[in-house]
């Protein structure tokens, strides 16, 4: 007589039911059900409801006014912008333009933090004393009081067009900006340029060999030279052969302001410094926090490997402080993004100014206008933190915790 | 961020309530025993704040016409500074009962914020501004200028209009309120600052010095500023409507703050319907009989209001113009009171 073992019972249902449901099981599920249904419906209702009431009070709704012709201009737009153009055209030049005052001013803001953070914990008393005394000064005052000080004490600084400071007859500093020569591609552009990847890549793949010999036989590669030589004699060969990748349109005066050339706006310089050095100021705290985080033993211990100051800093100190710099710097990160919008201020043309502003007033659909902003701000800000998240969690894979 | 509390408001306000109250702003004002104005962020002549918080200006004025008619005393008025851009979220949302704020009657305000013009105050069109030293004497020389201009006004887009049309470049650069936009033209970012005209007077004053600055001759747009109210109360619009036109009216007759006692004695048959000893046309607006000589006691005919704020006997010194009666060369004009 042969026993048959007994096959237990296939799990699947109990565990979904105990996913679905929890502990108290189908009955659970069924709740949360009606509990999803019912908030569905609440929303259908206040939406369906506000617009109801919108039209009985004539005010118009919708998303149709994206269509229609905007019929104003804009100082600064990244992409090809006439007042032809639709509102929903505007809503993407504000869009840019918010992009790209948060990436750079994102960019300076770290490079100031970690400046600082380095100048206070530095040994050299003035050194740590002015970084101090720089961090208590840009954080404590307001952020708009910054940025009005920025545009206005440095615009009635400068020279008006006819007088500008001229530097070479290239560059021209007016209160209208900075003027620089515009590069106006020729003949051998995509040669020179495709030369300049070519160096890229070779000094990319030059430096991964020199790391991994590094790793293998303890003997490290001088490779600066040859990466010199490649960047700059690659381009050079590239230019010999084919011609000039581009020629400058210099800027010149003619009427009030300059003709020709590329310009920096001083709404977008004083902007990008206030942003810049106020939010520098906080993460230069962060930083600091991160790398006194890190035991002492840490930097003694490299030290007497017979490392410099900056070498310990750079190869073992601050890659353990970045687990603890990271989350915060992301809210700095995404305070920075939000408060570009204190752009109107100062007549920069951001997001907030251009869409939520003159798009609010000239079609007065403030609830369509102030959902589609707040919606995109939302997005900025979740796309900046879950690229922090994937950063620090490469970080933390790298270092083994 | 009073916007986005407006429009949160106003949000809630569409959403939450199953019918919005429409046709009760006069029991609500009453009620509340004040009447709420929004008026501008500060601009002499229409609506500013002295040094002792009082409000004075032509658009003032209409709003404590108003609560004169209403309550019989010109100081029941809340008035609620409002940029260019939060004026029509805060009249939608019923943060105030009448907009009263230098603001233009265009077909697309009219139809599409919900609200309606209740007439004209003050026939305006848009110039320029710019210094002297740059010896400039038309508009069709500004080409490749840059332009301050206040965000949210129907400026913008006349600006827009006007360069385009005479085939001229210039650059754009917008400010959030008025202060700020007249402060970047001093700096000198802009050659030119352009606003309605009499705007452009007022904001003169606020520079170092005003001599310097001069209005261009070419008057780019017609921009009639008058008050707005709510779509849907038709007894709150007459009532908004009819007090400036009592006003006016008030002008033609000759009726001015000094005589209005002595005309309100008098055996004219148009004074007697005006004043309110002959019919109840007071009552059919829902105000009282005597409603117009409670404005013209409060504030004075329009003419007198107009010399006070704006005019000749005012810092602004802007001449009548277009804004003169009707049957004084100018077009201000008011149906019959009767």
């Amino acid at each position: 007589m042969s026993t048959v073992p007994r096959t237990p019972p296939s799990q699947w249902p109990l565990r979904l039911r105990r996913a679905l449901g929890g502990r108290a099981g189908w009955r659970g599920l069924a709740f949360q059900l009606a509990f999803v249904a019912v908030l569905l419906w609440l929303g259908y209702e206040i939406v369906a409801n506000a617009r109801a009431n919108l039209q009985a009070q004539r005010i118009a709704s919708g998303f149709g006014f994206l269509n229609n012709t905007a019929g104003f201009d804009v100082s600064q737009s990244l992409i090809a912008y006439s007042g032809n153009d639709t509102y929903f055209r505007v809503f993407l030049v504000g869009l840019v333009n918010t992009l790209v005052v948060s990436a750079i001013g994102i960019f300076f803001a770290t490079v100031i933090g970690f400046v600082v953070a380095l100048g206070r914990l530095s040994p050299n008393w003035l050194l740590s004393r002015i970084a101090g005394g720089y961090v208590e000064l840009v954080r404590n005052l307001p952020l708009l009081f910054q940025m009005l000080f920025w545009y206005l004490a440095v615009l009635s600084a400068l020279p008006n067009p006819r007088q500008s400071i001229s530097v070479f007859g290239w560059l021209f500093l007016s209160n209208r900006g900075l003027v620089i020569p515009r590069p106006v591609a020729l003949g051998g552009f995509v040669a020179v340029s495709c030369a300049f990847l070519i160096a890229i890549l070779g000094s990319l793949a030059l430096r991964i060999y020199a790391r991994r010999r590094l790793f293998r036989t303890g003997q490290a590669l001088t490779i600066w030279p040859s990466i010199v030589a490649m960047l700059v004699g690659l381009p050079a060969a590239a230019i010999l052969v084919f011609g000039l990748p581009f020629t400058l349109e210099i800027p010149e005066l003619r009427g009030f302001n300059f003709a020709g050339g590329a310009r920096l706006i001083p709404e977008f310089v004083a902007l990008t410094l206030a942003l810049a050095t106020y939010t520098g100021a906080f993460i230069a705290e962060n930083v600091r926090a991160g790398i006194q985080s890190v035991h002492r033993g840490q930097m003694e211990a490299g030290t007497s490997l017979g490392l410099s100051r900056g070498q310990v800093l750079r190869l073992i100190v601050i890659p353990q402080a970045m687990r603890v710099i990271l989350p915060p710097l992301t809210n700095q990160y995404l305070n920075l993004t939000k408060n570009s919008a204190l752009a109107v201020a100062i007549g920069y043309p951001d997001l907030f100014s251009v869409f939520a502003g003159t798009t609010l007033s000239q079609t007065g659909q403030a609830i369509e206008i102030i959902a589609m902003t707040m919606g995109v701000y939302l997005l900025i800000s979740l796309v900046t933190s879950a690229l922090m998240s994937f950063y620090g969690w490469r970080l933390g894979r790298s270092l083994g915790a | 961020m009073t916007r986005i509390s407006l429009v949160v408001a106003l949000a809630c306000a569409a959403a939450l309530s199953a019918q919005t109250a429409s046709a009760q702003t006069l029991k609500t004002v009453t009620d509340r025993g004040m009447l709420s104005c929004g008026v501008s962020q500060g601009l002499p002549g229409f609506s500013s704040p002295d040094d002792k918080g009082n409000w004075t200006g032509l658009d003032v004025d209409v709003c404590r016409a108003l609560a004169a008619a209403i309550f019989n005393d010109p100081t029941k008025v809340k008035f609620v500074p409002l940029s260019a851009k939060d004026r029509f979220t805060a009249l939608q949302s019923g943060e105030i009962d009448v907009l009263s704020r230098n603001t233009t009657w265009t077909l697309s305000r009219d139809t599409s914020l919900g609200a309606n013009f209740t007439g004209v105050t003050y026939y305006d069109g848009q110039g320029f501004l710019v210094k002297k030293s740059l010896k400039v004497n038309s508009a069709l020389e500004l080409n490749s200028a840059s332009v301050c201009v206040q965000t949210g006004t129907s400026n913008e887009q006349n600006l827009a209009d006007y360069f385009k049309g005479n085939n001229m470049k210039y650059e754009v650069i917008a400010f959030g309120t008025a202060d700020e936009t007249i402060k970047a033209y001093e700096s000198g970012r802009c050659d030119v600052f352009t606003s309605d005209v009499s705007q452009l007077y007022a904001m003169r004053l606020k520079l170092a010095n005003p001599a310097d600055h001069g209005v261009l001759p070419e008057v780019i747009s017609k921009e009639p500023l008058g008050p707005m109210v709510r779509h849907g109360d038709d007894q709150w619009f007459d009532i908004v409507k009819w007090v400036l036109f009592a006003m006016v009216g008030a002008e033609e007759q000759g009726v001015t703050q000094r005589n209005v006692d002595d005309m309100a004695k008098s055996d004219k048959p148009e004074l007697k319907r005006m004043f309110g000893s002959d019919g109840n046309l007071g009552e059919q607006l829902g105000l009282t009989k005597d409603w117009v000589i409670r404005i013209i006691k409060a504030v004075g005919n329009y003419g007198e209001s107009f010399d006070r704020n704006v005019g000749p006997s005012s810092k602004l010194g802007i001449a009548r113009g277009l804004n003169q009666l009707w049957n004084k060369g100018g077009i201000q004009y008011a149906p019959p009171i009767r």
